[in-house]
């Protein structure tokens, strides 16, 4: 049951409104409080030596002229960490047979990958820490780098622990492949390489670690999107009793799934606070963000897609082989990506006969995993690649070809033959409005125009589904100790105003602002009336934070039932006190008004006032809750999936190899709205990654396992002047499993803006021959597709 | 990233510095807007005991014109460079270049001086002073001394300044009404590094070209003077016979670095390319 739209002119109405952001004044003013921030009494600062190779046996570490310089306080190793914390392995029991090397915050033993830190120094500031860094010798034997993820598949493990390099891998096959492709008068086949990028966080990765001895606490103010799951990280392998272990996670400068994952070295800095007793500080800096932050994508997929002389598609076989590093994240493991990709191939398009092959190997580079729109760029990529390329052979339109193909709006719910259960979609709603949107048929005609004069336009478009608002189905069922639930405490203050403290969390994305919506909407307050309190583990309810898109459909759900709850109780009261029935009631621009007239009765700050400090006037027995403590999991769909269409205009030039970004469109599904203007926000921003990656970003290694452009001087992060105009059309389809009605909205314009792109510059490119299949599609690789170098 | 520790002085005058950078045993480095030298300091590339800050020194800064001669102090800002009416009427082609010299924060503080003196093969304004034909004026405690800018640039980030030397100015030849010139370059982003960049400063007689100076950026150890496609279109009327001609002898002239993922081929190929269109937009003095 959803709860009615609410129409825009009732006071308080928040839900459907661009309202601004109330932490962006004080963001943009400056007084924002990161970590990097916090200065804590006799804090101490980390420093880490790392390793050169990619690959190799640590001989000898010589820490005693570092050990030895004024102003280093400790320097660790391995083994000193090893003693005081329990190893991590990366696995979920529901991915079978998965496998992954323990992890200790330093190695003992082995570098696996270039840049993984092996010393920890810690000193009475950063650059005295790194110039101890530099005083200590590390003598390491280097081995043969396992850089090349296919090679991977065949070469020794290089874990010590391990038989072999796969982490893991899965088979799916809904039957009837083999005949399909058999039968099929068109069969299209492509291989695709995603290169691997990474998340370039404005801030960096920050902990400040303060154990305390005398109570066995630990404090961790860390810049993180998921506090509680940290909580429970420390807790359990430093062996501190989980209610002494806070996490506080203060203002994030973004983290795009980045910040959620066990890094060595936080893991290490906790450590270090434990064995000195004082607190720790780290702060990456941009070359070690390179070098340790997750990466994410590295995928080399070929696909097979059977299609009648009709256009209709009948079957599809994939194969990916993704590469993840040499271990699996912790603790949400790197096969995520891997299992959403096979499981997301082909979602928008109604055919049965799919079959899947996925590998996850191990390899000598930096950890990949989660990282925006897990997955699902991949996915539809190669759907969409897949599709254009039939449509041209069979000389169809990219509209057409997908009306043909599409899942029909009214055939829900569905399942997919990879197991996801849709509840409803709207594509043939988004692909229309998207035609229109794009004013496409004047584009084809522009776009003919302009070749004739030599100028190369291509239009592209991808349709997408999007995974949202994930149930226990996701990490809880294979074992891992990660929330599906969000908790809150919503209270009156003694002047009547609002308080809540959430269990989801704010990274730069408006997570308070949506929350305070809901709750002045559904309590009948003034939005400035209502503070949001996130992101300590203290002080809020313990829940599953903000990530894969369910800070609104879910956090919201939690905020909206715990809003009613405490509604309830004030009419309750304000009912005693006005000798009315509750029923009668309602509240109204922060007054008690009566529900039929909406004649004010009393306020909100003196119902407050004579419950808190005169409770003697109530009646006998009369106790008012003025604080509701409420958590709330979703139980109906095990994912609320979401859909959209996305549309690109580029310009390439052919001699140079350059692409200009003209246009991109967008229409988006994600249920209901609750403030279009951050749901704009976060569509521009994610299309802006999905650009990213199809046209700028990738980490490069050579031979050796080496980053060879790992600052930002040579990783080309998408800028604004590169940026096109995105226009933005809604429709919504709200989720029944919830009054709410809200899915997750974050990922979608990443997971189809990398897709368009491509179908766009192989559209330009169509008449000359050449084909893109590797992201980005840098100048060199367009000028090599064209044959010109 | 963070540095280590270096004393830090600030002198009045270029003499004072000179002496400051004497006293220091050869362990110092002369600071201008510091768009280089901080980064490398925090890298931990360079670490000279003492940073020696001549942004401030009044002589070092400041455009005039000297008889047929652009000067430009050593300190004069990349954003003073770009918004000169004096440099846009006698040294164009510097105009040009200055939009694309990364982006308004680093041309607030980075100097001419210091970008000529850092020798950067991928900076716009080296590589302009060698089509320029300029003329590097440097301070030392020996006197002054002028090098022609040909012979200026030695080898990657190497140049024929000699420790504790100073660039005091450059002066440019200033255009005439037979001048022609052009700018561009290809960079992946707006301010960044181009993958290839280069200047064209020709003089006309009526039609026919009478000298002409190009020079690239990217396209080797050194800002790359492209002799070979110069003489080929010194003394001749622009055709596309001529253009490509020219174009083809860039593959002499140049020596791009490369790697897997930007060729040889690949610099080499954008350099023809855009020397082809250079030539097709040479423009006059506004
Ligand atoms: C993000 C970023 C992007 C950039 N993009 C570009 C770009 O696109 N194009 C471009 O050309 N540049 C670019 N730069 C570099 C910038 O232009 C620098 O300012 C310039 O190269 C150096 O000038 P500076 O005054 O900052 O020199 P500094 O950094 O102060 O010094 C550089 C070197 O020159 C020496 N030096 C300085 N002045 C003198 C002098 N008068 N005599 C002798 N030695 C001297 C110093 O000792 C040092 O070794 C970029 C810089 C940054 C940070």
């Amino acid at each position: 049951m959803n709860v009615s739209a609410g129409s825009l002119d009732r006071p308080n109405s928040y839900i459907g409104r661009s309202v601004s952001r109330p932490n962006a004044k004080r963001l943009l003013e400056g007084k924002g409080r990161y970590v990097t921030d916090l200065v804590l009494p006799r804090m101490l600062y980390a420093a880490f030596v790392r390793s050169p190779y990619a690959h190799g046996r640590i001989l000898s570490i010589d820490t005693d002229e570092a050990a030895a310089l004024a102003g280093v306080r400790a320097v660790f190793t391995g083994k000193d960490l090893a003693a005081i914390c329990t190893p991590w392995v990366g696995t979920l029991d529901h991915f079978k047979n998965m496998k992954s090397p323990p992890q200790l915050p330093l190695p003992t033993e082995k570098v696996t990958w270039s840049g993984q830190p092996v010393v920890l120094i810690v000193a009475d500031s950063r650059a005295i820490a790194e110039d101890a860094a530099e005083l200590v010798m590390i003598d390491i034997e280097e081995m043969p780098a396992l850089a090349d993820p296919v090679e991977a598949m065949s070469a020794g493990a290089i874990s010590e622990e391990l038989d072999d390099n796969l982490c893991f891998s899965m088979k799916l096959d809904a039957g009837g492949v083999d005949e399909a492709l058999e039968a099929a008068d068109l069969t299209v086949e492509q291989s695709f390489i995603f290169g691997r990028h990474t998340a370039v966080t404005l801030e960096p990765r920050a902990i400040v670690a303060d154990y305390d001895p005398s109570e066995n606490r630990l404090t961790a103010h860390h810049a993180t999107q998921t506090p509680y799951q940290f909580q429970d990280v420390y807790s359990r392998h430093f062996g501190i009793p989980e209610a002494n272990v806070r996490v506080i996670a203060p203002d994030i400068g973004g983290s795009f799934g980045m910040k959620l994952h066990v890094y060595h070295e936080e893991m290490a800095a906790v450590g270090a606070s434990i064995l000195l007793g004082r607190p720790v500080k780290y702060v990456a800096d941009r070359m070690e963000s390179f070098v340790s932050d997750i990466h994410a994508r590295d995928h080399r997929v070929t696909a097979r897609l059977a299609v009648g002389k009709d256009g209709r598609i009948t079957g599809m076989e994939v194969d990916d082989v993704t590469a993840i590093g040499p271990f699996s994240s912790y603790p949400r493991t790197s096969a995520v990506e891997g299992n959403q990709v096979v499981r997301l191939m082909g979602a928008p398009y109604d055919f049965s006969a799919y079959r899947a092959k996925l590998s996850v190997v191990f390899q000598n580079k930096v950890q990949a995993s989660q990282y925006r729109a897990v997955g699902h760029p991949i996915a539809c990529a190669v759907t969409e690649c897949m599709v254009d390329k039939a449509a041209r052979e069979l000389a169809l339109d990219p509209f057409d070809i997908r009306g043909r193909n599409l899942i029909p709006d009214d055939s829900y719910p569905r399942k997919s033959p990879t197991g996801y259960q849709f509840e409803k979609l709207s594509h043939e709603v988004c692909l229309s409005r998207l035609r229109s949107l794009m004013n496409y048929d004047s584009l084809r005609e522009e776009q003919a125009k302009l070749r004739e004069k030599g100028i190369l336009r291509g239009i592209g478009i991808a349709l997408f589904v999007e995974i949202t608002n994930p149930s226990p189905a996701f990490y809880g069922v294979g074992g891992a100790r990660i929330s599906a639930q969000d908790g809150a405490v919503v209270k009156l203050t003694p002047s009547g105003e609002v308080h809540c403290a959430i269990s989801v969390t704010e990274q730069g994305q408006g997570t308070e602002t949506v929350i305070g919506q809901i709750v002045a909407d559904q309590l009948g307050v003034d939005r400035a009336k209502v503070r949001i309190m996130t992101g300590d583990t203290d002080m809020t309810p313990h829940g599953g934070a903000t990530w894969a898109c369910r800070g609104a459909g879910i956090g919201g759900e939690t905020a909206l039932q715990a809003a009613r709850r405490l509604k309830a109780n004030l009419l309750s009261i304000a009912g005693f006190i006005l000798q009315a029935q509750p029923g009668e009631l309602d509240i109204r621009e922060d007054w008690i008004i009566e529900a039929t007239t909406g004649q004010q009765r009393i306020s909100l700050a003196e119902v407050a006032r004579i419950a808190f400090f005169r409770s003697d006037t109530l009646p006998p027995g009369t106790q008012a809750q003025l604080s509701v403590a409420h958590h709330y999991a979703p139980q109906g769909y095990p994912f609320a999936f979401t859909n959209g269409a996305q549309g690109s205009l580029v310009e390439v030039d052919v001699e140079t190899g350059f692409v200009k970004i003209l246009r991109h469109w967008v229409v988006e599904d994600c249920g209901r709205i609750i403030n279009p203007l951050l749901v704009d926000e976060q569509i521009r921003g994610g299309v802006v990654q999905g650009l990213g990656a199809a046209f700028f970003e990738e980490c490069l290694y050579n031979a050796e396992g080496q980053l060879t452009n790992g600052s930002l001087t040579d990783y080309l992060v998408p800028m604004a002047c590169e940026m096109p105009d995105i226009e933005i059309s809604h429709v919504e389809t709200p989720t029944r499993d919830t009054e709410l009605g809200a899915k997750g909205v974050g990922e979608a314009g990443t997971a189809a803006a990398s897709a368009a792109a491509m179908n766009a510059v192989n559209d330009a490119l169509a008449g000359h021959g050449a084909v893109l299949s590797q992201i980005p599609m840098t100048p060199t690789r367009i000028l090599k597709a064209l044959g010109k170098i | 990233m963070k540095a280590r520790a270096f004393e830090y002085v600030r002198p009045q005058s270029v003499e004072e510095a000179l002496r400051a950078f004497g006293d220091a045993d050869g362990d110092a480095a002369y600071i201008a807007g510091g768009q280089s030298l901080v980064p490398a300091l925090a890298l931990r590339l360079q670490a000279p005991a003492l940073l020696i800050d001549i942004a401030r020194i009044e002589e070092l800064h400041g455009l005039a014109v000297v008889r047929d001669r652009l000067r430009i102090g050593a300190t004069t800002r990349h954003f003073e460079i770009l918004n000169s009416e004096l440099v846009a009427e006698h040294a164009p082609l510097l105009s040009k270049a200055a939009p694309f010299v990364a982006h308004p924060a680093i041309r607030n503080k980075g100097t001419f001086g210091g970008s000529l003196a850092l020798a950067d093969p991928a900076s716009e304004f080296p590589t302009m002073a060698l089509a320029l034909d300029a003329e590097v004026e440097i301070a030392s405690f020996a006197g002054d001394r002028r090098v022609a800018i040909a012979d200026f640039f030695l080898g990657l980030y190497e140049t024929a300044l000699q420790s504790g030397e100073m660039i005091r100015a450059v002066h440019i030849p200033v255009a005439t009404a037979k001048t022609r010139y052009a700018f561009d370059e290809l960079a992946r982003r707006r301010g960044d590094y181009a993958l290839v960049g280069a200047g064209v400063n020709a003089e006309y007689d009526g039609d026919r070209i009478e000298r002409i100076g190009i020079a690239f950026l990217s396209a080797g150890p050194t800002p790359m003077r492209a002799r070979r496609a110069e003489a080929i279109l010194t003394g001749s009327r622009l055709t596309l016979e001529i253009i490509r001609e020219a174009q083809e002898a860039l593959d002499v002239d140049l020596d791009p670095p490369g790697d897997e993922h930007t060729p040889v081929e690949m610099r080499l190929h954008l350099a023809r390319v855009l020397l082809g269109r250079l030539l097709g937009r040479l423009e006059a003095r506004p």
